[in-house]
């Protein structure tokens, strides 16, 4: 009998603002501990919370680019639990009025490594439902073992905007928990509201994890909590769900508990449940009004939305002729899918699988062997089109472009100035290549003979003595008709 | 409504608050007061009223994405009990 996996995700994304959600403190990575916590972020009695704009604008943004409901009203709550890094004793969420509502992202499943995805997977679209998303205060965190007995506590995070956006159980494996994850970090990178470093903890992800038999209702759900890389978030989910069937197949039962992963060990384990843990008793934070989004504001937000990764790849599959895998990997994040579109601006529409394939092979390779990301890019895609452009009026064959390219990487400057420093330029000239492949074919008249009398393979000795005496200039596709019309007598 | 003991044990509990038994059914009396106020504000019909969230009608008013506050670490931890490293102290938190 088959197990069946369901997951869903609530995702914390840091929301990419200059200060925090309640209060004018800045919200800088890395700053020394409690310089930017002021008085609201630490608590001090007296102090009211006033509602950052720019935070509410990215949550309206998030709600349109998933085609969620917006809330013309929506209130904040107090959600009450006692921490030190928590001074008010509440964070203040939003309870059952959220800013986003029900809402859809689209993914793209792709095969992960290991025992996740058997042999014979093949990619697919899906729609997972976003339930809502709601917008509260980050904590601030507890620094352990710097003094003994006593833990240290830094504010800096404490109030820092955070979009949490929960999605519903759609999710039938791990390939498609990651696949959501990613999309949903390409999307809030995408449309600006979040930076998307995991390694600062900008993008936190918590997994509902359960197992059923295909057509009975939902099992008893665990939830991993805080995975802070995709990779984790795979061996998260194959552990558990291992686990969790182990456990009833052996006769046992799941209990609802809160979970960690531990990257060491690649297991899973239960928190200690504290008593009332989860009674968080909420209620409308008094000190705070209800927020109001009016349609002109909601309008004003959705004509600052960039075209999104949905509707380029359709675009790329449907004008360009571009595989979808293509299309996937050039929408993985705005900077790729900008630069290229800025590459066929230059070479036009009929080089746009020229672009992609430099793009996603020879560019992708270097920055992965340098280790740099799009934005680290040192070829801009003004320099990068102008090459391009050169190999689709075949002005250099490909292997000159490699060349040209090394220079523009190592040097920068411009590929037209480039190929002329180099001599790069490939001989198209028609007249010149004949002439070329006549003199070859006086010269070896023996080896001709030899050809014309059924040797196929010497044509390869023909193309290597036209190359070096062009001096690896002659069009190669050109070259290759002349000799073969010439060969042939 | 009357709140029984371990209501009001219970709701201690969550606010920290430690409570010798004579507090606690003094308090129990109190509470039972404000929820038999409830209890009668309940009564009334509110057929068609769409409920508010606070008190004043009135929506939230926004503040610009601009720094305004500067650090102030050290005027605040002149009065924290203990700090160190920039850090305020507290007794050793197990997770």
């Amino acid at each position: 009998m088959t197990w069946e996996i369901v997951i869903g995700l609530e995702v914390h994304a840091q929301l990419s603002t200059q200060t925090k959600i309640f209060s004018g403190a800045s919200t800088t990575y890395g700053a020394e501990p409690n310089t930017q916590a002021d008085a609201v972020s630490i608590a001090l009695p007296g102090v009211l919370p006033v509602l950052n704009k720019g935070a509410v604008e990215r949550a309206i943004k998030f709600g349109l680019a998933t085609g969620a409901h917006i809330a013309p009203r929506s209130v904040f709550a107090r959600k009450n639990y006692f921490y030190p890094d928590l001074p008010k004793g509440y964070q203040i969420s939003q309870f059952d009025l959220p800013v986003v509502g029900m809402g859809a992202l689209t993914i793209q499943v792709e095969p992960l490594s290991g025992p996740s995805t058997g042999s014979g997977f093949k990619p697919y679209e899906k729609v997972v439902r976003i339930t809502r998303a709601h917008l509260e205060e980050d904590a601030g965190k507890s620094v352990h073992g710097s003094s003994q007995g006593m833990t240290g506590i830094d504010l800096n995070r404490a109030g820092t905007p955070l979009l949490e956006i929960v999605s519903e159980p759609d999710m039938r494996s791990a390939a498609e928990a990651i696949a959501y994850a990613k999309a949903l970090h390409t999307l809030v990178k995408w449309i600006g509201i979040c930076d998307g470093n995991m390694q600062e903890g900008s993008f936190r992800c918590d997994v509902n994890v359960s197992v059923r038999r295909p057509g009975e209702p939902f099992g008893t759900r665990r939830e991993i909590k805080n995975l802070n890389s995709f990779k984790f978030m795979q061996q998260a989910i194959d552990y558990e769900v291992q686990w969790q069937i182990d456990t009833i197949e052996s006769g046992g039962k799941v209990q609802q508990a809160t979970i960690l992963f531990n990257p060491d060990s690649g297991e899973t384990r239960a928190m200690r449940s504290k008593e009332d843990a989860h009674d968080y008793r909420y209620f409308p934070d008094p000190d705070l009004l209800p927020l109001d989004i009016s349609e002109e504001w909601k309008e004003q937000v959705r004509a600052t939305l960039p075209e999104l990764p949905e509707a380029r790849r359709a675009r790329y599959t449907g004008e360009y002729g571009l595989t979808a895998y293509d299309a996937n990997v050039l929408t993985s994040s705005r900077e790729m899918a900008d630069y290229f579109d800025t590459c066929v601006g230059a070479v036009g529409a009929a080089g746009a699988k020229l672009c992609a394939n430099w793009l996603t092979g020879e560019l992708s390779a270097q920055l992965n062997r340098d280790g740099l990301d799009m934005t680290q890019c040192p070829v801009n895609p003004q320099q990068m089109g102008g090459m391009l452009a050169r190999i689709a009026d075949n002005t250099i064959s490909n292997s000159g472009a490699k060349e040209v390219f090394r220079a523009l990487w190592a040097e920068g400057g411009d590929a037209d100035a480039i190929i002329e420093a180099k001599g790069l330029k490939q001989v198209s000239d028609s007249g010149a290549i004949e002439a070329l492949v006549d003199e070859i074919i006086a010269a070896n008249a023996d080896k001709v003979a030899e050809y014309r009398s059924g040797k196929d393979k010497l044509f390869g000795f023909f193309v290597g003595l036209a190359m070096k005496a062009s001096k690896g200039k002659a069009n190669p596709a050109q070259l290759n008709e002349v000799l073969k019309q010439k060969l042939a007598g | 409504m009357s709140l029984s003991t371990s209501d009001v044990q219970k709701v201690a509990r969550l606010a920290r608050l430690a409570m010798n038994d004579t507090e606690i059914e003094a308090a129990r009396i109190q509470l039972s007061g404000i929820f038999e106020l409830i209890a009668e504000m309940q009564a009334v019909d509110t057929t068609g009223i769409e409920p508010m969230s606070h008190a004043q009608d009135v929506s939230q008013r926004l503040r610009e994405d601009r720094v305004t506050e500067p650090d102030q670490r050290e005027l605040f931890q002149s009065i924290a009990p203990q700090v160190e490293s920039g850090l305020y102290l507290v007794p050793q938190v197990i997770e």
